[in-house]
């Protein structure tokens, strides 16, 4: 089979690890040692200027801080360093090399018009304590920036403050708790559904909430029976992520949410899936009255190295008044941010330093602005065109648990398999020497051996049909060879690692003269 | 797939065994084979109150996080630390040496609520 990342066909599969151990290539690919394993005494990457004549380094730092060696600290040259990290990026998948379906993670391409323009010196090196009025571009990008989101969400203002969409989700029941303290009664519970996103439960429980969880409808949505079974006058908030993990729209979300208000509760949107339904439907005319978006799947802003992310949250009217700080406001013509909670009382205050990530906001203003209305119509159609091209040609190799109708993203499983021995993992192993990175496995919980894939928006046709050749090929080795399977992936650099070794006896830290084998 | 005679089942796949005044506590072979290899285990402390139907810990493998839940409610006598260094008894023998929990139940009536043994069998049936 030839290697659709291009690396060398692997014809000396059997003596590869005796290779790479002691140091050797292949072809191009280096094995690489760690920092601590090169290098040598005195050598340096950088040149220091000289001590000044008579220095005590005793006179200028505590005693009880000074280092007496440095013994043990890796001493690289600079090329050495440079070849280290270049090394170990070419052992990495990413956009930038290849399809990345992972469901629920919306790993779409991160266009480099918004890169570029992220990097221009007026945004790039604005100094965060810069005052307003030098800052006024930044402000003004910020404020259309919260005007945009609000409008293609449906709602009525929006915080830039949360780094990530857990931290969203945390500032999202945070303003719940706030709204409903101010009215007298914080409440104790928050109802989350059993396809909902880990974070969910977590996020109430941050929050003092207690979780109760609400089982799916046989359809794979939540029914109103249930929410109508659990609501009382306890529970401040549901959570629902529509569409949700099973990438299906939970259609009975209007009749859920009246269910939720009339007993006093707030509906809380997990935005996470918001790639489906841009520009085609607005959670804020569903009845949600708070949602968290994450720039970093909707908005194409990067995930990699950490991103960072950015994790905005929406709020109808009523909640507005619990925003954390800092919220921008024009005055006439001109942009101002307010940071004291005396101007907003009911603040949930700041949750964390500065301004919010806002290299992040130039990004996904960059991409708004460029798609406009209609480009950002066509991401929502695409993304469910793409995942429901890959349901179609798959669904006669893979089991569909679910049959009801697919958004952005698409559930198998591993039951046509299971008779030969091969699991949803192998298949996941499998992919990656196809070149393919794996789709996300065994989630949501409610599917056994779950392979839940989300091509998003920008993979073209042919890509997807390179996937599902793959996807096809490997079914069938599961059907003539599964212990092939069982095996894969046998081209990358590193072959298939034991997982539960590595949980169950993880090897924290390096010293030296250590073998790890 | 082994399920004992002499054990109870909850829903949710632990069994329960009765030992003397006290209840023994651990998850099934249908449960420790769904999960895969056990990495870590989560269990309560000596003297805390357990709740039947509600979480008591956590027991996590390479595929999934999930929690335990009490067959009995009462108060938590004994617990197996050695599981803490080798979570993989649970796999290899999750009827004896992989035990999770010790309870002295508040209410030993409750356990009359749980399954026998062919009763799990037919509900693991339908399961898969």
């Amino acid at each position: 089979m030839t290697d659709p990342a291009g690396r060398k066909p692997s014809t000396e599969r059997g003596d590869a690890s005796a290779a790479s151990a002691d140091g050797a290539t292949r072809g191009l690919v280096h094995e690489e040692p760690l920092l601590f394993e090169q290098g040598a005494r005195g050598r340096t990457g950088a040149s220091l200027p000289p001590a000044p004549a008579g220095l005590d380094p005793a006179q200028e730092i505590p005693a009880a801080l000074l280092r007496p060696s440095l013994e043990g600290l890796p001493e690289l040259s600079e090329l050495e360093v440079v070849r280290h990290f270049t090394r170990l990026s070419t052992w990495n998948h990413g956009i930038d090399t290849g399809f990345y379906p992972l469901g629920s993670c919306t790993m779409k391409y991160n266009p480099r018009s918004s890169e570029a323009l992220a990097r221009l010196p007026g945004f790039a090196d604005l100094h965060p304590l810069a005052p307003p009025e030098l800052a006024q571009g930044a402000l003004e990008l910020m404020h259309q920036l919260e005007r945009a989101l609000s409008e293609i969400a449906g709602f009525d203002a929006t915080t830039l403050a949360p780094a990530a969409g857990a931290h969203g989700e945390l500032c999202g029941l945070m303003i719940v708790r706030a709204w409903h303290a101010s009215r007298g009664n914080p409440r104790k519970k928050i109802l989350v559904p059993d396809t909902a996103h880990g974070t969910n439960p977590a996020s109430s429980a941050l929050n003092g909430y207690a979780v109760v969880q609400l089982a799916s409808g046989p359809d794979g949505r939540l029914t109103p029976e249930a929410v109508r079974a659990a609501m009382d006058e306890d529970v401040a908030a549901i959570m629902i992520t529509n569409p949700n993990t099973l990438g299906i729209f939970e259609g009975h979300v209007a009749e859920i949410a009246a269910i939720v208000h009339a007993r006093g509760g707030l509906v809380y949107g997990d935005g996470a899936n918001m790639n489906a339904l841009l520009g085609v439907a607005r959670p804020g005319d569903m009845g949600f009255d708070v949602m968290q978006y994450n720039l970093h799947k909707t908005f194409a802003t990067p995930h990699g190295g950490g991103g960072p992310g950015s994790g905005p949250v929406a709020v109808k009217a009523a909640l507005a008044p619990f925003l954390p700080l800092p919220v921008v406001v024009k005055e006439g013509a001109t942009y101002r941010l307010v940071t004291d909670a005396r101007e907003r009382p009911q603040t949930i205050g700041r949750l964390r330093e500065f301004w919010g990530n806002f290299g992040m906001f130039v990004r996904a203003w960059a991409l708004l602005r460029e798609y406009g209305p209609e480009g950002v119509r066509a991401t929502g159609e695409l993304a469910v065109l793409n995942a429901n091209y890959l349901r179609a040609r798959l669904r006669d190799t893979f089991h569909l648990p679910y049959e009801a109708d697919s958004l952005h993203e698409v559930v198998f499983d591993d039951q046509r398999q299971q008779a030969s021995g091969v699991s949803t993992m192998d298949v996941a192993k499998a992919l990656i020497d196809h070149g393919f990175h794996p789709p996300t496995i065994y989630f949501p919980l409610v599917v056994h051996g779950a392979l839940m894939i989300e091509p998003t928006e920008t993979e073209s046709k042919e890509t997807l049909d390179g996937f599902v050749a793959a996807m096809r090929e490997i079914a069938e080795r599961a059907r003539t060879d599964p212990e092939a399977l069982r095996a894969a992936p046998l081209l990358p650099f590193r072959g298939r690692l034991d997982e539960t070794r590595a949980a169950r006896k993880p090897v924290l830290r390096w010293r030296p003269g250590m073998k790890v084998e | 797939m082994e399920i004992p005679d002499e054990l109870l089942y909850t829903r949710d796949h632990e069994w329960a065994r009765r030992k003397g005044v006290h209840v023994v506590v651990g998850i099934t072979d249908f449960a420790q084979d769904q999960l895969g290899d056990v990495v870590f285990v989560e269990l309560p402390a000596v003297g805390d109150p357990v709740k039947k139907g509600e979480s008591f810990g956590v027991v996590e493998s390479t595929k999934a996080v999930s929690e335990l839940f009490a067959p009995v409610s009462g108060k938590v006598v004994e617990v197996n630390d050695p599981l803490a260094d080798a979570p993989e008894t649970i796999n290899e023998d999750p009827y004896e040496e992989g035990w999770l929990i010790v309870v002295e139940p508040a209410d030993p009536g409750e356990l009359d609520g749980l399954m026998d043994a062919k009763a799990y069998k037919t509900f693991v049936e339908e399961q898969d």
